[in-house]
Formats: C-alpha cells, structure tokens, sequence
C-alpha cells in the first residue's frame, strides 16, 4: 500500500548526499521548510547548490546552511536580507566565499516549471537589454526581445505545506505556498514537512493543489529529528 | 517658494489617480504608503507577488500571521474574494498583461522610460533583483513614484539611465514630489507641475528635456 508518510526528519532526508542540488520553497519566513533545513544542517551535507527565493534571514533558516559552510552556490532573485546575522550570505558573498546566480523572481519559478513540466526553457521579455541577460541567447518575438531561459531540475525539493494525506497529495497555508507547488514538480526527491496528517479523500479533491504523484516522502511538523 | 510635495501628499495624488476597479502592484518602499489614500468609496484590487490577489492592511498588533505576508515580508491581510496561488500564477499574472497598474520607486528613469530600480551598480555589495524586472516588462502600465532629484540633488529624470537597467521603454507616468510627467513617443510631457514652480524651474531639476502639456497644477 502506498505511503508516503515517514516517522522522523532523519528518514526524511535519507539518501541526500554531499554536492545535492536542492530546491527550498518560501517566501522570507513563509513556507520555508524549518524542520527539513534542521535535518540537513544536521547531517553536516556539504556542498550543496541551493536555489530559493531568498537567502536566509535571522530565523533558524538557510542561513543555518550558509553559517555552516554548507553551501557552494545558491540561485536566488533576492539573496539580501535587512535580517542578517554573522556568516550571512552577504558576509560569505563579499567574501568571495560562495556562488550566485540572480534570476529575476519570475523567470527563477518558470525556469522551475519548466525543469518539471520536461520543457527546453522559454523565451522571456524579462530582462532584455539589462546586465542579467548578458551571454544569453535572445530573439525578437512580435518586434520586442526576449531572452532564452533553460530550465532548472534539482535532485531534492524541500517544501513546507499544510496537510498531506497518506499518498502525499498537499494543501498549502495562505502565501506560505509560493514556489512549493512549482518545485514539488522538478526534482527527484520531493519532501514536505506538514501540520498535519489526513485520511486520504479528508482533502477535497478539487482543493489538492499539489497531487501526490509529485511527492516522495511527508513528515510532521512535530515529528522527531 | 513653491513647497515640494511630502511623501504623504504624493502618495495621495496617485491614490486619486488609480481607477475603481483596478487591479495594481505597488513595489517596495516609497508606494506602499499608496492603499491607505484609496478615495472612500473606491475599489482597488492589490496583487502581491507572493501569491495574493486582494490583499489587506496590516493586522492589529498581536493578529499578525507570518504565512500571510507581502512582497516586503511585512503582515498583512486579505480581503473578502481574495486568493491565493503559487508563485508561477502570480508572475503569469504580471507578464501576461493583467494588471492594469504597478507603481514602483525608481534610482533613474529616462526620457524613453527606461527604468532603473534594482541596483546602483557595482560595488554597492550583493545585488538582488527580487521581482523587480518581471513586474517593470508586465504590468500594462507602470507608474513611477519618487523624489525629483536624489539626496544629492542629481537629476533623476535623465536622457540615459547611467544605473542598471531593470527594462527598457516600460515607464508610462512618473508621479514625482515636484510633478507629473508623461512619457510620450516625442519625449516627457509636463502633465502637472507644482504651483508656484516655473517650467524653467523644473527643468533645472531635470535633465531631461520637458515639454509644456496640460501644466496643471500638483495637489496632493
């Protein structure tokens, strides 16, 4: 019988290694996945490219990874934070310390969807003519530029959501959704830590925003680490 | 001696600007002081990028929930018939044309429309474009909050934006604290200008050329 529910974050986050490619849902603080960055922060992972909206803030979130020196590259449309603490990215950044590839929000997320939907990229006005378009293709499209942007897939996508039921179909809190519905789509391990657990058919089906076909492993909020 | 509009004033003559029914994303900083001078009696739509259409003030102090925050990680509410969708609907929703409005602040703007907002340049530390060049190139028509000139008293309003590009030709009207100017095909169009402040006045403040055109006054 499918399950997808897991006892505890070290199940969890089995079988992540050293050089993992990981999508972080959130937006700031929501929907930023706590207890799954606790776990691989934990396990002392090493040389991880991340890519997330943000980088790090004061909580107990990315920056946990970036502090450690866990992290060798990060992907990110707004990596500053007026919240940062020491061994911020900032601090790793200025220091030469870490990678970063700016993506604008927008095309960060369609990149995602591409990398899940098994598209080659897309073309975007996004962009044109400024500093982070330059080395990329372009073409003019209906007389406006637009730029070439290749998809994104990672090995792991670690996302917070609201209720899971035993085949990993999800619901979301308010806008702690943001990136998780599209990351749950392009990677190879998706992991969501959730509030709750739910009967299968307890979830309406036309309110399943992210159906479990996308999602490998749920654990509780709560569950030990 | 002409007084410049405060932040305040400014942001309520764009308030009175923004039409019932609008759908608009206000940026960071300087516009979000713009919901609290919606005219009573109005109804505006706001889209933040995060995932909410129809969103709310900030909460009661106490009532705050940090899943339910804005594009500047600030709390805030939803409306009745709000929603909310993931971030690929969100940027959909600003790419594809289907804001009428997004006021943004602005370093630079050229006389073609030309934004400049993400970043100073180099040096200036870690750059970070957030959703910045994705709502400059969607939104139908943007809008430009910000001082005349900076602190220093350089022209903001210029032939070549000298800062970064966030995207080029997108500026429509730049609601600034000294006047409110179009941008035309043939270059800016004084639409308002502050009582008591000549054209002359404006243009040294301006490197730019302006052009006369409805010359009314600026209230705010």
């Amino acid at each position: 019988m499918l399950d997808r529910r897991v006892a505890d974050f070290a199940q969890a986050i089995a079988g992540i290694g050293d050089g993992a490619t990981i999508l972080l849902g959130g937006f700031g603080g929501a929907g930023t996945p706590l207890g799954l960055v606790a776990a691989v922060h934990a396990a002392g992972l090493k040389d991880l490219t991340v890519i997330a909206n943000n980088g790090g803030s004061a909580e107990p979130d990315l920056s946990l990874w970036l502090a450690a020196g866990q992290v060798r590259k990060l992907v990110c449309s707004y990596p500053k934070s007026k919240l940062n603490t020491t061994a911020s990215f900032s601090e790793l950044y200025l220091a030469g310390k870490i990678e970063l590839e700016l993506v604008p929000q927008g095309t960060l997320v369609e990149r995602i969807r591409c990398g899940g939907a098994g598209l080659g990229g897309f073309y975007t006005p996004v962009g044109a003519g400024t500093a982070l378009a330059e080395g990329k293709e372009t073409r003019m499209i209906d007389g406006r530029e637009h730029v070439l942007e290749k998809p994104i897939r990672a090995d792991v996508a670690l996302l917070r959501a609201r209720q899971a039921d035993r085949l990993g179909n999800l619901t979301y809190n308010m806008a702690a959704r943001n990136f998780a519905p599209v990351m749950a789509t392009a990677a190879e391990l998706v992991v969501a830590e959730v509030e709750e657990f739910v009967e299968p058919g307890a979830i309406d089906p036309e309110a399943v925003v992210t159906p479990g076909i996308f999602v490998d492993r749920v654990v509780l909020k709560g569950a030990p680490r | 001696m002409s007084t410049p509009l405060t932040r305040e004033q400014l942001a309520r003559r764009i308030a009175r600007a923004i039409p019932d029914g609008a759908f608009v994303n206000l940026g960071i900083g300087l516009p979000d002081q713009i919901p609290d001078h919606i005219p009573a009696g109005r109804e505006i739509f706001l889209h933040s990028e995060n995932g909410i259409l129809n969103m709310g003030p900030r909460p009661p102090a106490g009532e705050e929930n940090w899943d339910l925050i804005n594009a500047g990680k600030q709390p805030v509410t939803l409306r009745t018939g709000g929603s909310f969708f993931d971030s690929s609907l969100s940027f959909a929703m600003m790419r594809g044309g289907h804001l009428d409005i997004s006021v943004l602040g602005a370093f630079q703007v050229s006389e073609r429309g030309d934004l400049a907002n993400w970043s100073t340049g180099i040096g200036e530390g870690v750059p970070a474009v957030g959703g910045a060049m994705d709502l400059a190139v969607g939104a139908r028509e943007i809008w430009v909050m910000m001082e005349h000139t900076s602190r220093h008293g350089h022209a903001r309003i210029v032939r070549d934006c000298t800062y970064p590009l966030t995207a080029r030709g997108v500026v429509k009207r730049i609601f600034s604290n000294l006047a409110v100017i179009a941008v035309t095909a043939d270059g800016l169009e004084v639409e308002e200008i502050l009582p008591g402040l000549s054209l002359d006045a404006l243009r040294a403040q301006t490197e730019a050329p302006l052009r006369p055109g409805a010359m009314r006054p600026l209230e705010g």
